[in-house]
């Protein structure tokens, strides 16, 4: 199987999608003479023209909602924001207008638009450039909510997004783009994956960690080092957070009845405080010790190196946490 | 006073009788169905926010009047009229304000959000400007079709001066959309006159963008239709944006929890203007003085209207409220095979 980076398994799929079905356009802010900010849409100005891939002005509001006004006419937009900490300018449109058109309407308005670009921190990019905005969509019925952790992932979850009828907000990880790994030839078919459907990253016994997005791969390092301690660590990576594969968490807490949830925001009504609440009530006669969550310091995040560094979960910090929940300390 | 009514008789030549006919009745439609509303409302029958459109029927009628069938209309939340003028059923809005199970929106969206995907009415947008950037997205769905329509986007005064609008302003003339943007200028938004808050007036606010900006008479429907007629065809041609400021005056209070003069306004004020600006009194008073209509014609279109409005409130009595589980449909067009979507605990 080919190993392509997660920035062009995005690339592919977008090519693919706008391929397939003429409604599909990309627009955004450096989409297209740049090549995207994070050179996502490289090369598709070339091949797809002007007319589909598109600069906007700096006005997150504007494309967003002109986006979500050609939507309810049927096209099928694809929205760049450069970052999710951008699209909080844009929320209004997100929110109020295309998550809640559909039922407004009384179902004659559908909204298939895709939000994406990247949520979370990168490095040193201190308070504004630097947060998980998951909790902001995700809250909001209406919405659905994508965070692919892998390259392979990347490719078929935004086909499955750009083909989904409704608004689909897909936030990716700055610090992913040049991660590689295998996705399908595309010359072997097709591949999609339905959303919805969680992935177990890794089978264990003793404690399962529930995560998505980027710090699925902060969970796999973390049982690594558990591994070495003679702990078998489950991941469960969800994927996607709205439809949320409840089945898979349950599953998993089931067999090693212990659990940790891990995440990049804050956690304060963050993801975690939902994965841990269904637990609870879901699965809590499983369990043999309260579910922790690993989340960001509850605070803004810092410029400077070393309190950047304390402030992000990591994978020590996993690793703290399963063994409190294992009662190893 | 000779010289005006030339002026007028000018005015009148370019519409039949027939037409000058329906320009009435319809404005008494609006008039007529938002007076059963504000009645319907004073009984309980509708609740919430709800914005009369009385005293800006001209604006509707003119705007919206000129357009084909396949243009897009979109507006605010005071979106009753406009959506009889493009072509929805006074049953099925009334019933929406009702909020019964025949509603456009099947009682899902109420007075603020009227929607009629066939006729091309795209709502009834209850944050102010909201509605301003999915105007330029319906544009941009047009060119990108390469297609001939015309979307005519309402907003209030007060819209002006949300970042929404400019941003909006700013796409349609960069990407020459072909959509004409309606001001309905009725110089208060909410209780706040536009010029303590506006450092410009309304017209000249979309000149920043290079869009040509128009001024009409709002209250006057033979101006409002006739340039609209025009514009339109303009628009359709490849002319780019347009920005038109729709001079109008709102009689009634902002919503029907508000008085009608209220803290803001002088009750002389409104009266002047419900008295020398009743855009169905004008024409009523042109059509008398050139003997295009008798008062037995108006009475029967009056008496017209009034049934077609009271068969709407009756459709939106017999109606039945929307049955409980219609809570749950609707919020996705697409119910995923896998996963929860739902987290109330409702689909487990």
């Amino acid at each position: 199987m080919p190993v392509i980076t997660y920035r062009d398994a995005l690339n592919q799929a977008l090519a693919e999608e706008m391929e397939r079905d003429d409604s599909v356009f990309l627009m955004g802010e450096e989409v297209a003479e740049y090549d995207g900010a994070y050179k996502v849409s490289k090369g598709l100005l070339e091949q797809f023209g002007e007319r589909r891939i598109v600069d906007s002005p700096i006005s997150e509001l504007g494309f967003a909602g002109l986006g979500v006004g050609a939507a309810m006419v049927g096209l099928r937009p694809v929205i760049e924001f450069m970052t999710f900490n951008f699209s909080i300018l844009a929320l209004d449109q997100v929110i109020n207008a295309a998550a809640k058109m559909y039922y407004m309407t009384g179902g004659q308005i559908p909204v298939p638009i895709v939000f994406r670009g990247p949520t979370g921190a990168a490095l040193q990019l201190s308070a504004q450039h630097s947060q998980a905005c998951e909790t902001w969509y995700v809250h909001s019925p209406g919405i659905k909510l994508v965070t692919p952790g892998t390259p392979a992932d990347a490719k078929g979850l935004l086909k499955a997004s750009i083909r989904d009828n409704d608004p689909v907000a897909f936030m990716e990880g700055e610090l992913l783009y040049n991660l590689k790994g295998e996705v399908p030839d595309p010359d072997d078919g097709d591949f999609v994956i339905p959303l919805g459907v969680a992935d177990v990253k890794r089978e264990g016994s003793d404690v399962t960690i529930v995560t998505h997005g980027k710090m699925v791969n902060e969970a796999l390092r973390a049982a690594a080092t558990l591994e070495k301690d003679g702990i078998e660590a489950e991941i469960v990576d969800l994927r996607t957070l709205r439809p949320l594969d409840v089945e898979a968490i349950l599953r998993s807490v089931h067999k090693t009845n212990r659990a940790v949830y891990l995440e990049e925001g804050w956690p304060y009504v963050g993801i975690g405080s939902q994965i841990v609440s269904i637990i609870q009530e879901e699965a809590f006669d499983y369990l043999d010790a309260p579910v922790v969550r690993v989340t960001q310091a509850d605070v803004p995040m810092p410029y400077a190196k070393n309190l950047e560094k304390i402030a992000k979960p990591d994978a020590a910090r996993v690793v703290e946490a399963c063994n409190r929940v294992l009662y190893r300390n | 006073m000779a010289q005006t009514s030339q002026a007028m008789d000018k005015a009148l030549e370019r519409f039949s009788r027939e037409k000058l006919h329906a320009f009435m009745r319809e404005m008494l439609l609006y008039r007529r169905f938002e007076e059963k509303a504000e009645e319907a409302y004073a009984i309980g029958k509708i609740g919430g926010f709800c914005h009369l459109h009385i005293g800006q029927e001209a604006v509707a009628l003119g705007m919206i009047g000129p357009l084909r069938d396949d243009d897009y209309v979109i507006t605010a939340y005071r979106d009753h009229t406009q959506a009889l003028a493009k072509g929805m059923k006074p049953g099925p809005v009334m019933a929406e304000l009702y909020g019964r199970d025949g509603g456009a929106s099947r009682g899902k969206g109420g007075s603020m959000h009227i929607f009629g995907a066939k006729e091309r009415f795209m709502g009834g947008h209850g944050i102010v400007g909201g509605q301003v950037p999915l105007a330029a997205g319906f544009g941009w769905a047009i060119r990108y079709r390469e297609e001939d329509q015309v979307c005519v986007c309402f907003l209030g005064d007060a819209a002006v001066n949300q970042g929404a609008f400019h941003e909006a302003l700013n796409m349609s003339a960069v990407w020459k959309l072909p959509v004409i943007y309606v001001v309905e200028n009725n110089e208060y938004g909410m209780g706040t006159a536009f010029s303590r808050v506006s450092a410009l007036p309304v017209v000249e606010r979309g000149k920043g963008y290079g869009i040509p900006a128009h001024a009409v008479n709002g209250q006057d429907i033979l101006e409002t239709w006739a340039f609209m007629e025009d514009l339109v065809e303009e628009v359709r041609g490849g002319a780019g944006p347009q920005y038109v400021d729709a001079r109008t005056y709102r009689f009634k209070g902002h919503s029907m929890s508000d008085p009608v003069s209220g803290t803001y306004r002088s009750k002389e004020e409104v009266r002047e203007k419900t008295e020398g600006a009743d855009p169905i009194r004008l024409l009523r008073e042109r059509l008398f003085e050139a003997e295009l209509m008798d008062q037995d014609e108006l009475e029967a279109l009056d008496r017209e209207v009034r049934e077609i409005v009271d068969e709407a409130a009756e459709f939106a009595d017999a109606s039945p409220f929307p049955d409980a589980a219609e809570l749950y449909t609707h919020v996705y067009s697409e119910i995923n095979e896998h996963g929860r979507l739902f987290f109330d605990g409702r689909d487990r």
